[in-house]
């Protein structure tokens, strides 16, 4: 290594800094992992492993989405107001007494419905996807308190407090559905037309249009995949705390998906998106938080190093020309 | 719909489309906001009994100076949306100028003045920095920045569980109260607002900027402090009205804020404010902040049991529309020009 850097010392500095920049992600897991490994105490144990994949799962969903979302060279800001909306339909279908199959269905379609909306504001009306997923973030939030009323309702259920606190072989169950979703969306992304144009789109809108891609088709579909997952997030939220907060459910997971996304070094230009790396982004960002709160670190500083890392993470995954 | 629209040669479309529908569309562009809080206020006015109250001189007071310093916030929201940027900030920062006001008026008046100001304007300053200089997305930079001042608030609240009081008979208490003085602040900050946008080299560079970034540095404008120059003042605009609302709620409350970039946001492109930037109004944005406040009112009034969920609703539904009808309206200008 040492020889080749003498030899060739730019093309290898350029090599090592590409490696550095779609990578960084997991050295700074790597890292994170030895630190926590002094600081916390039974860090390498089934017990904290458990806590930690509870407190990052949903994060990793609704990040799952965005990174789709963000590969178009869109972004959804409405995913916390989708998680709002499940925790409200889930109380109201269980007060109807629906079998668990169509309460599923019934949040599910409420997740793509509000795709559907902010997909057709950003593909056909073309509105910026940053301020069309505002508007429905503000607006269905309200909504799902509305639908909601005033007091917050348990959810007993078991299958849904089973969903979102349950464990098989000693593992929350909703991190195995959370793999199980990742590898969807990743079949999805790299071995599907479907895939392919969504990258071509965040690429080049244009040239993905005169290339005769379906271009307003794709974008519906990724929100309504993004409001899909957001709502599955958000059953698993409610289930967690056996709770439905409309009010409180959810919110800055739009902050959360984004970070997970873009510290796991997908580009926010588009065009390109990162399955594995999101993971380690949301874990990353985890790890994060659990260290500090070990250290008795108040949340004040963890909100200020959270984005200082966007920052950082953003700024190492620019595309060169625009620097 | 695989037949791209932009083949159509555009001569065709210039004879198409006469100077009338292009005048009429900019027309709505520009007055749409003023004409909605028109209509609204006349018919609630004409709708609504006495036993509800609307139409008095008392609760069109409440409703201004209700929303003075809130709109504070969407006038500096305004600048960053004509330059082409966008602040997400200003809601954190909001309520850290508030706590900083606040804490500064344990000392006196004039650090209760200096500290928020003279610290926003900094935070401002870092953001337009980064986002100039380093090139990176505003809304990602003021995203961060968001978590950021929240986070900086919280220090200096000590994790929230300080709030400082203002003491009973301090002069800075006299700032955000009354009913009159918040309208006077309001009327006289968005006058002041129009004039820099419309009357100074700054205001245009911003257009400039906004309409076309190459262009503008093409013809000299200086991109990369006027850019800086309009975070300063987004952020400078959001801690005066945090620390104004410390003044008049006594105190610099720790939870407030959440939320108000959003609020700011859409009484700006309420107002008529492109969102690609490069084009837009003060006058526009003081409508949007009106009708947003009005609309409020009037749900609180007859919708009292939902409360703020239902003005959110309401008033996410109605940016989802303007957002739409701008986007259409835009296009046929854009096609047009």
């Amino acid at each position: 290594m040492a020889a080749l850097t003498m030899t060739r010392p730019t093309v290898d500095r350029e090599h090592a800094v590409r490696w550095l920049r779609s990578n960084a992600v997991w050295v700074a897991i790597v890292l994170v992992v030895v630190v926590d490994a002094f600081v916390i105490n039974n860090f390498f144990s089934v017990s904290n492993l458990r806590v930690q994949l509870y407190a990052v799962t949903p994060t990793f969903v609704v990040a799952l989405g965005m990174a789709v979302v963000i590969g178009t060279k869109g972004i959804d800001l409405s995913v916390g107001a989708v998680i709002a909306l499940a925790a409200a339909i889930v109380p109201i279908a269980l007060s109807h007494h629906l079998a668990i199959i169509l309460l599923l269905l019934l949040v599910l379609v409420g997740g793509a419905v509000s795709g559907t909306v902010v997909g057709s504001m950003v593909a056909i009306a073309r509105v910026q996807p940053i301020i069309a997923s505002l508007s429905i973030m503000i607006g269905l939030r309200g909504l799902a308190v509305i639908m909601n009323g005033s007091a917050d309702k348990s959810v007993t259920d078991p299958f849904i407090t089973g969903f979102g606190g349950g464990l098989w072989l000693g593992q929350p169950r909703m991190a195995y559905v959370a793999v199980v979703l990742a590898l969807i969306v990743a079949f999805l992304v790299r071995r599907t037309t479907f895939g392919r144009s969504l990258t071509a789109i965040g690429d080049n809108r244009e040239a993905a249009q005169l290339a005769g891609l379906p271009v307003r088709r794709v974008l519906i579909l990724v929100y309504v995949l993004c409001g899909v997952l957001a709502a599955i997030a958000g059953v698993m939220i409610t289930g967690n705390q056996g709770q439905a907060t409309p009010s409180a459910a959810g919110m800055s997971f739009e902050l959360f998906a984004i970070t997970a996304v873009v510290v796991g070094g997908t580009p926010l230009e588009g065009g390109e998106v990162r399955i594995f790396g999101t993971a380690a982004g949301a874990v990353l960002m985890q790890l994060i938080t659990a260290s500090l709160t070990q250290e008795q670190v108040q949340s004040d500083y963890l909100l200020i190093v959270q984005g200082a890392i966007v920052l950082l993470a953003v700024y190492a995954t620019m595309k060169r020309k625009l620097r | 719909m695989s037949v791209p629209t932009t083949v159509r040669p555009a001569t065709e479309l210039a004879e198409e489309g006469s100077g009338r529908r292009e005048r009429l569309t900019a027309t709505i562009q520009q007055l749409g906001g003023v004409g909605m809080l028109v209509i609204v206020v006349v018919v609630a006015s004409a709708v609504s009994h006495d036993k509800f109250g609307f139409a008095t001189k008392g609760n069109f007071e409440t409703i201004v100076s209700g929303s003075a310093f809130t709109g504070l916030l969407a006038l500096g929201m305004t600048f960053v949306i004509i330059s082409g940027g966008i602040d997400l900030s200003v809601g954190s920062v909001f309520a850290l100028g508030g706590v900083l006001a606040a804490r500064g008026a344990q000392h006196g008046t004039w650090t209760a003045i200096l500290y928020p100001l003279v610290f926003c304007a900094f935070f401002g300053l870092v953001q337009g920095v980064v986002i100039a200089r380093f090139r990176m997305p505003p809304f990602i930079v003021t995203l961060a920045g968001l978590s950021i001042a929240r986070g900086l608030e919280q220090v200096v609240t000590k994790d929230g569980n300080t709030t400082y009081q203002i003491k009973p008979g301090s002069v800075f208490l006299t700032f955000g109260g009354g009913t009159w003085r918040a309208i006077a602040i309001f009327v006289v900050a968005f006058a002041l607002g129009a004039l820099l946008l419309q009357a100074t080299r700054f205001g245009q560079a911003l257009f400039a900027i906004g309409g076309n970034e190459n262009a503008a540095l093409l013809m000299g404008v200086p991109i990369a402090r006027t850019k800086v120059l309009v975070y300063v003042l987004s952020a400078t605009l959001a801690g005066a009205g945090g620390a104004l609302n410390a003044s008049r709620s006594l105190a610099g409350p720790v939870t407030v804020g959440t939320g108000f970039e959003l609020t700011a946001i859409a009484a700006t492109v309420i107002g008529g404010t492109l969102l690609a930037g490069g084009a837009g109004s003060v006058s526009g944005t003081a409508a949007g902040v009106l009708l947003l406040a009005v609309i409020s009112n009037l749900i609180g009034r007859y919708l009292s049991d939902y409360g703020s969920a239902a003005s959110d609703a309401v008033n996410g539904g109605f940016l989802a529309l303007v957002i739409v009808l701008q986007a259409y309206l835009t296009r046929v200008q854009r096609i047009q020009q």
